[in-house]
């Protein structure tokens, strides 16, 4: 780690430690938004970690954000994809954007005064994007916009969304285009707010588009790259969801073993007996094996820039799988404690199961490695 | 608007250990932080500079190592930085601290608003800011919870009170003195720590304050600490448990037995 890294970790982690354990509870059990939160991580520049100075940010790469996401983490999966699904939505624009569009939007995401939020599932398309209904068709200087996106994390909250939609259905996977549609733009709202089992804090709604007019400018890209734009930001992405595992599964595991030392049965505290600590054991393993493949993940990410797919597919299932496991075994080693509201590895527990299911299930993640693997060995 | 924020390295207050033998607080190993209150008075300094502009400058007087604290402040939204530090401020009480201090702050030309925090945690005198403010003629309101507004050279503040809390106006240039209710301050920016690191941090000396002598570190102190000591516990403390009968009834029986 550079000096610099070692500086985000140092602010993330005071920021995980003093504004997001205290309130976390509060958060899961309101369902409220933490705009405060948010507030005090732009104000610490952590917006701008990915985004190149020229646009305002710190010009850091994946790893960066893997350091700051890791403490987000450990304080809470909510807040922490609230604050992941900014840059999510903003890596479309980075990516395959104008350097126009770049300058518009990158300095407000780059300092947190504006928010952003990626749009690709709907009620048809998840896992099989190309069941997308969404379309836009051009109108003169202007496309106009139809159809629902659905679960758009930050719906609502964000100010800047980047929007797949299929702009020539006869050319299948090549008829899609991402654009970006701002709040307030005519024909655009939002459905109404989920409930969900974890992450509750984080806001998650429909986008509705209603004959929404947008200037001709607001493509990325050219029209009929929407899905290679989607797969390239979601294999940056990926490393983010995978290190937000990372730091549930350490959080998860301080609070077993800072329990197992202070609950005593049988006359002796818990981390005596050899069942709790082979049961800690196993879960301090997971933890570090992941965190050791999300690094190297993201580092090969920053290195290569190219053939990212199956080292960040992989990174996201195992350190999601792992996230799941150990905060259930949290549960178990607090046993009755752990299943009441009053100790946070219930919290922790229903947060890790969206890990599994988000920008790509973990399924979907296995047939990318397996996709991957079948070329790596035709080549060769 | 130029401001000036004093602030003090403390011993945390986590970690307080006496000397056995000189009963004084042990430094050695304890970790040291930025008095919490000073933490206020720099985060609402960097709030009015947001607002209307001009710069922060945070001073401290101390041994070279509270250069550490200073960067701190620097990380979190201040400009410059200036340590006041000589051996011959050594033992220093509250009166040579603020004749210190105001020769500093003569020395690099004063400021449109002086901030401190109320006191700091280790000796709680809550004197340095409003000795401070007679040294330099300056008025002054302790207690600041609210700074409200600054128009046509004065400022309106809340000084807080047990029973409510006084609206006043006060001209600028002042010094206040605020409690940890103004505001909560900010985790330090990436951006703030990079320019803590590289920032030099400006040593100011007793040849650099035109001060004199005599009223300098334990020689210009009025107070002399003749002995530190804990005082011994006396008497038993025993919490009763129960209902509220059983409490009273249990109560009653030590009263009785002390008859």
């Amino acid at each position: 780690m550079t000096e610099e890294q070692q500086m985000i970790v140092d602010v993330a982690r005071q920021i995980a430690d003093e504004l997001i354990v205290p309130k976390r509870a509060e958060l899961d059990e309101t369902e409220e938004y933490p705009t405060e939160i948010l507030k005090a991580i732009a104000q610490a520049d952590l917006y701008g970690l990915y985004i190149p100075e020229a646009y305002g940010g710190l010009g850091g790469g994946c790893f960066d954000v893997v350091l700051a996401l890791e403490q987000f983490g450990r304080g809470c999966t909510g807040v922490a994809t609230a604050f992941a699904a900014s840059a999510l939505g903003a890596y479309p624009i980075l990516i395959s954007g104008s350097e126009e569009l770049k300058r518009k939007y990158m300095p407000a995401i780059a300092s947190g005064e504006k928010m952003s939020a990626f749009a690709l599932t709907e009620a048809n398309a998840g896992s099989d994007a190309s069941g997308i209904q969404t379309t836009a068709v051009l109108d003169g200087d202007e496309w106009v916009l139809n159809g629902t996106k659905q679960w758009i994390t930050n719906a609502g909250e964000a100010q800047i969304y980047t929007v797949i939609a299929i702009t020539d259905r006869a050319k299948g996977p090549r008829g899609a285009t991402m654009f970006v549609v701002e709040e307030g733009d005519p024909g655009f709202t939002y459905g109404v707010k989920e409930k969900k089992l974890g992450i509750r804090c984080s806001s998650t709604r429909e986008l509705i588009f209603k004959d929404c007019r947008i200037p001709k400018d607001r493509v990325i890209g050219r029209p009929g790259t929407g899905f290679i734009t989607v797969m390239k930001t979601l294999d940056l992405s990926r490393p983010g969801i995978a290190i937000l595992g990372v730091g549930l599964g350490q959080a998860a595991l301080d609070e077993a073993v800072i329990y197992a030392k202070q609950r005593v049965q049988f006359g002796k505290p818990i981390i005596s007996f050899q069942a709790v600590q082979h049961m800690l054991a196993d879960m301090a393993i997971q933890v570090e094996a992941a965190r050791a493949l999300v690094y190297a993940a993201a580092k090969h990410i920053d290195a290569h820039k190219q053939e990212m797919s199956k080292v960040s597919s992989m990174c996201k299932v195992f350190a999601t799988d792992m996230a799941m496991k150990v905060t259930v075994d949290a549960v178990q080693v607090l046993a009755g404690y752990g299943y009441m509201r009053d100790y946070p590895v219930e919290k922790m527990m229903r947060d890790a199961k969206i890990l599994q299911i988000y920008e790509g299930t973990n399924q979907i993640q296995r047939n990318v490695i397996g996709q991957e693997l079948n070329k790596e060995y035709t080549r060769s | 608007m130029n401001i000036i924020v004093c602030v003090k390295q403390v011993p945390d207050a986590k970690d307080v250990r006496l000397d056995p033998v000189t009963n004084t607080l042990a430094r050695d190993g304890v970790q040291s932080i930025m008095n919490p209150y000073d933490r206020h008075a720099l985060e609402e300094a960097v709030r009015l500079k947001e607002k209307f502009g001009g710069t922060v400058t945070v001073i401290s007087m101390g041994p070279p190592q509270a250069a550490e604290t200073l960067r701190d402040a620097v990380a979190c939204g201040a400009d410059e930085a200036v340590l006041v530090s000589d051996r011959a401020f050594a033992g220093a009480d509250t009166w040579a601290t603020t004749y210190t201090l105001s020769q500093a702050i003569k020395a690099i030309g004063g400021a449109d608003l002086i901030l401190c925090g109320k006191q700091a945690i280790d000796g709680d005198t809550a004197q340095v800011g409003p000795g401070l403010a007679e040294r330099l003629d300056l008025p002054y309101v302790a207690y600041v919870r609210k700074i409200n507004d600054c128009t046509d050279g004065s400022f309106t503040v809340e000084r807080m009170m047990d029973d409510g809390y006084d609206l006043l106006q006060v001209p600028v240039p002042s010094l206040f003195t605020v409690v940890k209710e103004i505001n909560e301050p900010r985790v330090p920016s990436l951006k703030g720590k990079m320019k803590a690191k590289k920032l030099e941090v400006k040593i100011l000396t007793a040849a650099d304050i035109d001060a004199d002598p005599a009223q300098l570190g334990l020689k210009g102190s009025t107070t002399q600490v003749v002995k530190v000591f804990s005082p011994q516990l006396r008497g038993e403390r025993a919490i009763l448990a129960g209902s509220v009968e059983e409490q009273v009834d249990q109560l009653f029986q030590k009263l009785a037995n002390l008859l």
